[in-house]
């Protein structure tokens, strides 16, 4: 199968879902390629930097049959559109009787790693994910970022697609044709039978990393990716916990009220899952600072492989 | 183009049905059969009435939390209407928005909004929409002089103008955002003013004057479908009663000679004048309409009484497409 970049996926989902369904439009302050030269300036809109107003315009031209995807660039600037993410984007079907469908797919770069400090480094899915009536994706290889982005797009909701700015330049293997991976289907990507790691973005690759060492001592590492965080699909990491008795949670979002916190809870309160629990489930998450800039201060305040490989440990050694 | 004695008429009669829901509204608020909040649009009828009579059923508008007015100059039917100030199934929303967020896609009434200025960005996305159907519809943005103090309409101005959307900005300077004066609020008195930092005509119009509002429309709605793009419109205008209510009308805290002045300049009694001079309407006509709009409130009222509440089971019903 051919590879390429998590970025090239992306493109090629936006490109092939435009080709595909004309009522596709892209809006922008910029993009990646030339998909003016393809698509036309009518279809590609570069916009003013006003993420308020382009926020609540992507909803209103998909209220009314069209499928904009808004790219806010980075999640830190979405930050400016609150009004229209929150009081109007989410609400708008449910408030409005169903009335309507509002397929706009809202994009953004999220987490830390590259020296990009406190305001460019945030991983806020958590935030979004309280917010009832906004789907949200969160893609760790290629393949996946360019099957749930398509998704997305085609998806009659409003959809947050959060891409990891560290996983840009990752390269994977992509499989030829319309490539889809539905919203709300984690998926194992590593089977064990010892310990569940739990891996958003990012840290997917960084728990398999961790799993292959570990089995080298013997012990056999699960690997979930929820990939979508809503809908979650609590069912493939129940059934995961289940089978091993033990999870570590790894997210780059500080763990007060994040998406690690949602999975233990999802995990937690289910009582056949709770039952197989054979240790405490086991957060690793960013630490509750703004991530600051020094090479040397982010990758303390991130987790990291070895902060992974401690917790799998001690989650052993606290069975029961 | 000159008004019909039809539509002359039929404007009269959708500023009666406006003033009559509102004031129907407040009474049933405060007998208890409605349950969250109400604004009244009372006193403000020309502007919803001059600016949609200029409209086809495929341009849209956008509304703001005082609503009311703006749906039923769009065409919207004031039986779902009040079933949905009443909270049930045959309210536009299935009784899940209520007041403040009443829309009827099928007319092009893209929803009340219980966010100052929220709905601008809407309405500029619905232009956008419109400009790349390319069929020659407009939107029409209604919000008030509080929401120009926010930051979403100095971007929804800028982007339209720069995009040459097809979009009317209709502002609604009833003098007051909640509680405070637009002088409080602003530098200067006029709203219209910012139009030209954004490079498109700002008219101020006289807001108690129907005909005024509509030819001002007029302009901005024909600038719009030629592809020149946007128009904002200042109707002055006055609210009657209170900003909002809850269990009990709140007391008025403006001054009493200033509420005094503006409803002895009460548009449905000049608009009335109007039509009687022009002769297309006879005071025993006017009558008659006056009778119809209570005979459709009485229906609208029954209508929404007899609707069954949702049933708990349909929470999450809508949810998601």
């Amino acid at each position: 199968m051919r590879e390429i970049s998590f970025q090239q996926a992306l493109d090629e989902a936006v490109a092939e879902e435009m080709r595909r369904d004309p009522r596709v439009i892209l809006m922008a302050t910029d993009f990646t390629g030339d998909p003016v030269k393809e698509f036309g300036p009518s279809r590609v809109r570069f916009t003013p930097i006003s993420e308020a107003v382009v926020t609540g315009m992507g909803l209103g031209a998909a209220g009314c049959g069209f499928r904009p995807i808004v790219n806010w660039r980075m999640v830190t600037f979405s930050f400016v559109a609150m009004d229209q993410v929150v009081n109007q984007a989410s609400k708008i079907r449910y408030m409005f009787g169903g009335q309507a469908d509002f397929p706009v797919t809202y994009r953004c770069t999220t987490g830390g790693g590259i020296g990009l400090a406190a305001q460019h480094s945030q991983s806020p899915y958590s935030m979004w994910m309280h917010v009832a009536g906004l789907k949200i994706v969160l893609p760790s290889t290629p393949a996946d970022a360019k099957g749930l982005l398509k998704s997305a797009i085609r998806d009659d909701n409003p959809v947050v697609s959060f891409e990891c700015s560290r996983l840009m330049t990752a390269t994977g293997p992509v499989p030829d044709g319309d490539h889809l991976v539905p919203i709300g289907v984690a998926e194992v990507k590593r089977t064990g039978t010892d310990v569940t790691i739990v891996g958003l973005a990012y840290y997917v690759a960084e728990a398999l990393a961790v799993a292959e060492e570990l089995a080298r001592e013997g012990i056999s590492i699960e690997v979930v990716d929820p990939r979508t965080l809503v809908p979650m699909d609590a069912d493939t990491l129940r059934a995961s916990v289940r089978k091993t008795g033990r999870v570590v949670i790894v997210d780059e979002a500080p763990a007060t009220c994040s998406a690690a916190a949602e999975i233990a809870a999802l995990l937690a309160e289910d009582p056949e899952t709770f039952r197989a629990l054979r240790a405490p489930v086991r957060r690793v998450c960013a630490a509750p600072v703004p991530v600051p800039y020094s090479p040397s201060l982010e990758r303390a305040a991130l987790p990291g492989r070895e902060d992974i490989t401690a917790a799998v440990h001690e989650v052993l050694k606290q069975s029961v | 183009m000159a008004l019909s004695t039809t539509g002359m008429a039929q404007m009269l009669r959708t500023m009666i049905l406006i003033r009559e829901f509102d004031e129907r509204a407040i009474r049933l608020r405060v007998a208890g059969k409605i349950y969250g909040a109400v604004h009244p649009y009372v006193g403000q009828e020309a502007v919803a009435v001059g600016v949609c009579a200029n409209l086809t059923r495929s341009d849209r508008v956008t509304s703001t939390h005082r609503g009311h007015g703006h749906c039923i100059a769009k065409g919207a039917d004031v039986r779902r209407m009040m079933a949905e100030l009443f909270g049930r199934v045959d309210g536009y929303c299935k009784g899940k928005g209520g007041s403040m967020h009443i829309a009827d896609f099928a007319v092009g009434m893209l929803g009340a909004n219980g966010i100052v200025g929220g709905g601008l960005p809407i309405a500029c996305g619905a232009a956008l929409a419109a400009q790349l159907e390319g069929k020659g519809d407009v939107t029409v943005c209604f919000f008030g002089d509080g929401a120009a103090a926010e930051g979403e309409f100095h971007e929804a101005l800028n982007i339209t103008s720069a995009w040459k959307l097809p979009i009317v900005f209709v502002c609604e300077n009833n003098q007051y955002a909640a509680n405070n004066t637009v002088a409080v609020q602003h530098p200067g008195v006029d709203i219209a003013a910012h139009a030209g930092a954004y490079h498109m005509p700002g008219v101020i119009v006289d807001g108690n004057d129907v005909l005024a509002v509509h030819a001002a429309t007029e302009e901005a709605v024909a600038r719009a479908r030629r592809g020149d793009g946007p128009s904002l419109l200042e109707c002055k205008t006055y609210r009657w009663h209170f900003h909002a209510m809850r269990n009990t009308p709140p007391p008025d805290t403006r001054p009493p000679e200033e509420i005094a002045s503006w409803k002895a300049r009460d548009p449905i009694a000049r608009f009335e004048r109007d039509v009687r001079e022009r002769g297309v309407l006879s005071a025993p006509e006017i009558r008659a309409i006056r009778e119809r709009v209570s005979a459709d409130l009485d229906e609208a009222v029954a209508f929404a009484e007899a609707s069954p509440f949702p049933d708990a089971k349909d929470l999450l019903v809508d949810m998601y497409a």
